[in-house]
């Protein structure tokens, strides 16, 4: 009955999307309000539907209803409550739900905020996202319906993916999921804008907001995968060039671009052409990551027509791009810039190449992870390019990247003097050169890494001289201290909380440096007593234990850590889980700010006299997860709505 | 002004074309099959060899971390050679892909193993749960 309702309720709520988008446009070509009225309680409608399948489905997951073939395989009765819930996003179908979901929630919420305030654009804003909740819930009845029966009934379902049985995995999707779904908006703003004609800036000053808010969620859906792959994965690393990394890793480079470059078109009317093809693009970028890690053609070629989901998002995709494309090609004579360039040494062009790098990482980002499946149709034989492709072409980029992320901010509009140059500049670049001679004598040998710490060093002092000048105007006019900054912080927040997030990406910097330069890491075998030592630390094997679980057997071996002083004692383990071909390992560590201690256990005797043992010492990688924090903190506040009075 | 900008831009789009092409020749690692690697094996290229792993020529020594196997397609095998502990999925009979380079002494270099995940459904028995909680009763007997 569950799943009937479920299916039944999918349905009706393409159809709902479907006249809704068709009478939004209706409504926005004829101006009759009662089409829109309808489209939006169709929209709402969708909204309700649309959660009751989502709630269907978690009762199917609560109540172990084996009989849905989705629940069968992603759960069992030993799923403990917690990751009955979660796992009703822990695959496919229901993750096609989860941003249906999300989208019509969405949907709603542009419904409520924008309804009077975009009146010229909100008819096409609707009709868009319908249209792309339509798509959605049109890979939910088709493609991959998560009700789909299973037959005969098992008596016990397969389980979750114990990979998946940990918080990071909850939040991780979700997170990721709000970003991709919340670019939505603002492709939707773009294309209204193409097609009302209204190609100015006031669909950027609409969606700008929008925008910071799916970045947000994007940047946390980011950085919780790389705890989770830290933390969970057992290799020591966060971050791998894997193509599931790189699909959610493009549409956030682009849209990290996008937020720049609207700064130029707000400012100086230029780059509408490029703005609309970037939102154009992140867009069609977070379908074609979906596309990449659902279809199977990482894999291979001939894996993406086993599935309908590949065909499904690739078409959807070409649909995308050739509406995109066809739009922007139909406005091409509203699209030129009203302001000009005017020389190399100004923000405009340090924003203009802000955006190249970024696209440019983009496209090697891209290019790197297809690069299998053109060598496979070019030429017949699979190369791969791993992480070292990545690391050797992205490096100098990102480098760059960097150095402007100093400049950009400060440097002045229009043309740069020499006295504006040496205002802004002279001190940090002092600041960075002494910060490069220090970091070498302090023994740093890797010209990357001085290079990068000392290029934060730069960006960071950057960041002090605006804001101890900006502090210091206001402390001219009366204000105290610490009201001034708090004023600069909430007045200015736009401004403030990119220097916040800089900040937080400096941080990172900094921890991804540290983790690539001087991280180590041994592996041996240890008889019950024996240790083993690496980089100071000794580890010492005590004994192995294994015990029960509600749905998995666990070998654990304990570890005492010692530097000269008892530290504590790691458990790492590996799990059992009886539907698994093979067990899980399950790492422990003890994290610290300059360095991390991470042990995983490999193999062990039965008897339990040795232990095969990888002993990690990763440095500085708490700095990314800080970096993280700071960085999701400035988006925030960059989202608080402006105080700003006048300018 | 203009002309400077596109020169700009085609100087920079020319870096990166460089760049990307050297990361590639630098970094590509070729798929093959062991009757592939037999065909035609560089040594120092790096390759990625796939098949699978023949019963009875698994050894690995806890103490070294020596592990030495065979991979075979049907037609051809390769030896192996690896420093570490067999990864989860790794096992005789079953599908691996190691990532390394060939040696001119005859054997596979792996750097890294990556054993191949099987997909398919496989209903938990009590047969193997049987087996783990032998496990925990030895190691329970053992510890102290």
């Amino acid at each position: 009955m569950i799943p009937e309702l479920g299916y039944g309720a999918a349905i009706v709520a393409l159809a709902l999307a479907l006249w809704g988008a068709v009478t939004a446009a209706l409504g926005a070509r004829t101006g009759r309000p009662a089409l829109l009225l309808s489209a939006q309680h169709a929209a709402v409608g969708v909204f309700v539907l649309v959660t009751a399948c989502f709630a269907l489905l978690t009762y199917a997951f609560l109540t172990f209803d084996f009989s849905v073939r989705y629940v069968a395989t992603n759960t069992n009765l030993g799923t403990p409550f917690y990751y009955r819930i979660t796992g009703v996003w822990g695959a496919l179908e229901g993750s096609i739900i989860l941003w249906a979901w999300m989208l019509a929630l969405y949907t709603v919420i542009v419904i409520l905020r924008h309804r009077v305030s975009a009146r010229a654009f909100y008819p096409w804003v609707l009709t868009v996202m319908l249209g792309v909740l339509a798509f959605f819930l049109l890979v939910m009845t088709v493609a991959a319906p998560p009700f789909a029966r299973s037959s005969p009934v098992p008596a016990d379902g397969r389980g979750l993916n114990p990979l998946l049985e940990d918080t990071g995995m909850i939040t991780h999707p979700v997170a990721l999921y709000l970003g991709f779904t919340g670019l939505t908006v603002p492709f939707a703003f773009a294309l209204a804008a193409l097609i009302t004609g209204r190609v100015g800036d006031a669909w950027i000053t609409l969606t700008r907001r929008w925008t910071i808010v799916a970045w947000y969620f994007l940047s946390l859906g980011l950085l919780i995968g790389g705890w989770w792959s830290y933390h969970v994965l057992g290799w020591g690393g966060y971050w791998a060039w894997d193509p599931v990394e790189n699909a959610a890793f493009m549409p956030w480079l682009t849209a990290t671009a996008f937020l720049h470059s609207v700064m130029i078109q707000e400012r100086r009317r230029m780059l509408k052409l490029w703005n609309l093809s970037l939102v154009i693009l992140t867009f069609g970028l977070t379908l074609f990551g979906t596309f990449l890690t659902r279809s199977g053609v990482i894999a291979s070629v001939h894996a993406f027509t086993q599935g309908a989901i590949g065909a499904f998002f690739l078409s959807f995709l070409a649909l995308v791009l050739l509406t995109g494309l066809g739009l922007l090609a139909w406005r091409w004579d509203a699209l030129h810039a009203q302001g000009a360039l005017d020389s190399i040494v100004s923000r405009e062009s340090a924003f203009l190449l802000n955006n190249v790098l970024l696209v440019a990482v983009t496209f090697t980002v891209f290019f790197g992870t297809v690069f299998p499946l053109l060598s496979e149709v070019a030429r017949g034989v699979k190369v791969s390019v791993g992480a070292p492709f990545f690391n050797q072409v992205n490096v100098p980029l990102f480098l760059a990247l960097i150095f402007l992320m100093g400049v950009g901010p400060l440097i002045a509009w229009r043309r740069a003097s020499l006295d504006n140059l040496r205002r802004n500049f002279l001190a940090p670049v002092l600041v960075g050169v002494v910060a490069a001679a220090g970091f070498f004598a302090l023994g740093v040998r890797s010209a990357i890494a001085v290079l990068t710490l000392a290029l934060t060093v730069f960006v960071a002092a950057t960041i002090a001289v605006d804001f101890a000048r900006a502090t210091r105007a206001r402390l001219r006019v009366g204000e105290r201290l610490f009201p001034a900054m708090r004023g600069l912080l909430l007045r200015h927040n736009r401004r403030y909380g990119g220097f916040v997030v800089h900040l937080g990406i400096l941080i990172i910097a900094v921890g991804v440096t540290g983790s690539q330069a001087w991280s180590v890491q041994t592996e041996t075998t240890l008889r019950r007593g024996e240790s083993a030592e690496l980089a100071g630390y000794r580890v010492r094997f005590e004994d192995l234990t294994a015990s029960e679980e509600s749905n998995h057997f666990k070998v654990a071996g304990a570890f005492t850590v010692s530097n000269g002083r008892v530290l504590g004692v790691l458990r790492p383990a590996k799990k059992f889980y009886p539907q698994e071909q093979s067990p899980i390992a399950y790492v422990d560590y003890r994290l610290g700010l300059n360095e991390d201690i991470y042990l995983v256990l490999g193999d062990f005797a039965r008897d339990g006299s040795q232990a095969t043992v990888k002993l990690l010492v990763n440095r500085l990688v708490s700095w990314i997860w800080i970096g993280g924090l700071v960085l999701t903190l400035g988006a925030l506040l960059a989202i608080l709505p402006e105080r700003r009075k006048g300018a | 002004m203009r002309p400077k900008f596109i020169v700009g831009g085609i100087v920079i789009a020319a870096a990166l074309a460089y760049m990307i092409y050297a990361g590639v020749t630098q970094s590509a690692v070729y798929f093959v099959t062991p009757a592939e690697l037999r065909a035609s094996a560089v040594a120092g290229k790096a390759y990625r060899l796939g098949g699978l792993v023949v019963p009875g020529s698994l050894t690995w020594e806890p103490r070294t971390l020596d592990l030495r196997f065979t991979l075979g397609d049907g037609t051809a095998t390769v030896a192996v050679h690896h420093k570490g502990t067999p990864p989860d999925l790794f096992g005789e009979g079953r599908g691996a892909v190691v990532e390394g380079t060939w040696s001119a002494d005859g054997y596979f270099r792996a750097g890294l193993i990556l054993a191949k995940h099987s997909e398919e459904y496989k209903a938990p028995h009590d047969a193997s749960a049987a087996g783990y909680r032998e496990l925990i009763r030895t190691l329970q007997g053992a510890g102290r």
